[in-house]
């Protein structure tokens, strides 16, 4: 019933959204050159890793680092839409993932495949694999989202944890063969239709028979050594960037709506909400179904890429990964979540592991310790560089001592991250007409 | 009297119907395994039956392996649920302190069992790399009892040292933040504490124990002498905390502050006090636990702890967070359904079996199975 209400408002607000959106446009300007800012200078730092190897290399360095942002700001902002909007502490990220993945996986795989899939059309796979995984995150929300925010994060690690135990199951993946004829692939992990640009390139995929657009981009890339195959790549990582945006935008829509202030009212306080006659039961159930689809999605672009997927890749670390991203950034901060996931990606995924293999070519260490105890001696016998060779041979483990240290300190220190600064306008109608009309548009409104 | 009963009977299952349901699945499982026992068996449809053949040996196995499993969850349950009612947050990192108190110790235990005839550098990391194999250490209970009972002081004194520097460090600054806070600030402790472990121990998982001899024949029953220690040494640290909890001074103090935080403020506990003890207990026992767990399965890994983290949770949410028998009796739950579905279930499923009680818990009777028992 009060859905109804707000639906009425809802309309007359599209209008007023334009109306806001053009009359203060400083702030998105403000908002996109904060991310295009933050993107270069991880971009730049990355560049001095590599330049040595070449344009290509470089080139192609920057598409993993911009495909890993990509998919995580994806994640991030859905995370904000469940957490930063409205406070549902969902630490099962990487279990509502693979539901998404591998439903559209089951349902577009080719049936005689091993594992057998159904063999339908990709687009349908993909709604098919959002629905899965909002379908999944209804069963999780209608009787867990009473529960308390630390018991909600319990419930939903167990059941991410359930359903990669579920998807890794050998015992599961036979049945299903047997019975209905399709599978899982159990811990071997299963084909994916591989989502490529190819098609944008090469008509019938073959490489001689080039589009017209191919034939554009490989003009100005062939002579500057870029290779055909890291285009292509880029091209598929501006896909998910097109995706990246309509997330954001749909947040953002969302955020403004009178939908979304009843979410933010819920995080703040439910008990006023729900004594305004709002049913924040229903909100909640709802955000967290749409903010599990969206999770489902993201996973779809990102494992439906590698053409492959297995239960290995929905480990919770995943999902404390977005966690740190969305920290990072600010909960409850669309630009926020998508910087975070620039400076999460660049600082402490992928920088650490290029700057580790940089320093290691680069000072050409003797010493070759193979246990911390070694690197130790070697260091008292007068061999300093000993522990800088074992630490770059084990920067894996160091990264991870990183990201729980920086996790640390963003709690003590910056709990509200970069951009979590909850100053968001409640008001439909643009706060900031008065004023402009006397001071042309200055405002200090976040 | 007949129809009393029936409206009673039916006002619970309108009141209850999911408890109900519980109750009766129960039930069934119970009948369908005294079945098999008896060895009794009645076709359902072609693939399923009810009932069946499992040997007494077999069931007898798994409830002890369930046991064995179910004190060293039981063990570590008893910080976790200290540390969730007196300081308030889920401790992800709890499961990582078992790591550090099975790292620690096993490296005493090697280093008092063969320092002197295997080069220190083995020993102290706990064979990450190189040529020495558990048998040249020959670390058991039948063959260095002693390095042994180091190794457990040794797991325990380590991991408490390590909480208390975390505490000292991360937590102490937070003492008045939310618990959401404080979680997520733990899930950056335990993955700092997890990847420092594998920095100075590698990522490798190896065998630890010398398991020759390890297994006896005792009354006629084929006993792992292993299991036998840490059940033996499991059962004396649980009496010795309930009589600490029950009989001090502090363990009074640590009920008061599970029971009621405020309450224990104004009748002039201590808290600081309290808190340090609450580290010093569940640190120790967390290593303790960690060590036997390797102790039982004679492997060592980075990621030891963090996998027995759920089930942990599983057992303190089952027993009533914040209650220490009813971490104990969740251990022994979880330990024993971890095993004993195996009759039902594939292997593949056992832990989700767990986290799948756990859940139920949680929705049903968030306050554990014992609800109304809290103190400590």
């Amino acid at each position: 019933m009060t859905d109804d209400v707000d639906a009425d408002k809802t309309a007359p607000s599209v209008t007023e959204a334009v109306r806001a959106a053009t009359a203060d446009i400083s702030q998105p300007v403000r908002d996109v050159g904060l991310i295009v800012g933050v993107l270069f200078g991880v971009y730049a730092l990355f560049a001095v890793f590599v330049f040595n190897q070449g344009l290509n290399s470089v080139v192609s360095t920057l598409r993993v680092v911009t495909f890993f942002i990509a998919v995580y700001a994806m994640l991030a902002l859905a995370l904000n839409l469940q957490w930063g909007y409205t406070g549902l502490f969902n630490i099962g990220v990487a279990g509502f993932m693979a539901v998404g993945v591998y439903t559209m996986g089951i349902l577009a795989g080719d049936p005689a495949g091993s594992p057998p899939g159904l063999g339908l059309p990709l687009p349908f796979a993909i709604v098919a694999g959002m629905a899965a995984a909002a379908f999944v995150g209804l069963l999780t929300a209608l009787p867990a989202l009473r529960l308390r925010a630390d018991y909600l994060a319990i419930v939903t690690l167990g059941i991410s944890e359930i359903i990669r135990l579920t998807l890794n199951s050998g015992a599961l993946n036979s049945w299903l063969i047997e019975t209905v004829g399709i599978g899982t692939g159990a811990g071997s992990g299963m084909g994916l239709p591989s989502f490529s640009a190819r098609g944008l390139f090469y008509v019938d995929g073959s490489t001689a028979n080039q589009t017209a657009l191919a034939e554009v981009v490989f003009a100005v890339t062939g002579p500057l050594g870029i290779r055909e195959s890291v285009v292509i790549a880029w091209a598929y990582v501006f896909v998910l960037i097109v995706f990246v945006v309509g997330f954001y935008v749909l947040l953002a829509r969302i955020g403004n709506s009178p939908f979304g202030r009843v979410l933010k009212s819920i995080r703040e306080d439910e008990l006023v909400a729900s004594s305004l006659g709002k049913h924040t039961q229903l909100f909640k159930i709802k955000v967290f179904m749409l903010g599990c689809a969206l999770m489902g999605l993201a996973g779809i672009l990102w494992q439906g890429s590698q053409g492959f997927v297995s239960p290995n890749s929905f480990m919770p670390i995943v999902t404390f990964y977005v966690f740190v991203a969305l920290i990072i950034g600010g909960s409850g901060s669309n630009t926020g979540s998508v910087v975070g996931a620039i400076v999460f990606v660049g600082l402490l995924f992928e920088g650490p592991r290029r700057a580790g293999g940089a320093l290691s070519d680069a000072l050409a260490f003797t010493a070759n310790p193979n246990t911390s105890w070694e690197a130790l001696t070697l260091v008292v016998s007068g061999e300093p560089l000993a522990l800088f060779a074992y630490a770059t041979d084990n920067i894996s483990a160091l990264q991870f001592v990183l990201l729980g240290v920086v996790l640390i300190v963003l709690m003590q220190k910056r709990p509200e991250g970069l951009l979590g600064h909850r100053n968001e306008t409640a008001a439909a109608v643009p706060l900031t007409e008065q004023t402009r009309s006397i001071r042309g548009g200055e405002s200090d409104e976040q | 009297m007949g129809l009393t009963n029936s409206i009673e009977l039916r006002e619970l299952w309108e009141t209850r119907r999911s408890v109900v349901l519980l109750g009766l699945f129960a039930l069934v499982l119970c009948v369908d395994l005294l079945a098999r026992l008896a060895g009794v068996e009645v076709g359902l449809t072609d693939s399923y039956s009810f009932g069946g053949a499992l040997s007494l040996t077999r069931f007898g196995g798994l409830l002890w392996n369930g046991i064995v499993i179910g004190l060293i969850i039981g063990l570590a349950g008893i910080g976790l649920s200290m540390t969730y009612s007196i300081l308030s947050f889920a401790n992800f990192s709890h499961g990582d302190l078992l790591t550090t108190g099975a790292f620690g110790g096993w490296a005493a235990t090697y280093i008092v069992a063969a320092v002197g005839t295997i080069e220190l550098g083995s020993l102290l990391v706990v064979r990450a790399a190189g040529s020495v194999s558990p048998a040249d250490i020959g670390a058991n209970i039948v063959q260095t009892p002693f390095a042994i009972l180091v190794g457990i002081v040794v797991a325990a004194a380590v991991t408490i040292a390590v909480a208390l520097v975390i505490d000292r460090l991360v937590y102490k600054p937070m003492r008045d933040r939310g618990g959401i806070a404080l979680l997520i600030a733990s899930i950056g402790v335990a993955l700092a504490l997890r990847y420092i472990i594998q920095f100075i121990f590698g990522s490798r998982n190896r065998g630890v124990t010398d398991t020759t001899g390890v297994r006896v024949e005792l009354v006629g029953i084929s006993v792992n002498l292993h299991q036998l220690t840490l059940v033996v040494a499991a059962i004396v640290l649980m009496i010795a905390m309930h009589l600490m909890l029950q009989r001090t001074k502090l363990g009074k103090a640590m009920r008061a502050m599970a029971d009621n935080k405020d309450l224990a403020l104004v009748t002039g506990i201590p808290t600081e006090r309290v808190v340090r003890a609450t580290w010093v207990i569940g640190g120790g026992l967390a290593g303790v636990a960690g060590y036997f767990v390797v102790l039982d399965r004679g492997v060592i890994g980075f990621n030891l702890g963090w996998f027995l983290l759920l089930l942990i949770f599983a057992a303190v949410i089952l027993g009533g967070i914040g209650s220490i028998y009813g971490a104990i009796a969740g251990g022994l739950v979880i330990g024993i359904t971890y095993n004993v579905v195996l009759i039902w279930i594939p292997s593949d499923f056992n832990e989700a079996a767990a986290f799948a009680l756990m859940i139920l818990v949680l929705l049903y009777r968030p306050d554990g199975i014992f609800k109304g028992v809290t103190t400590a």
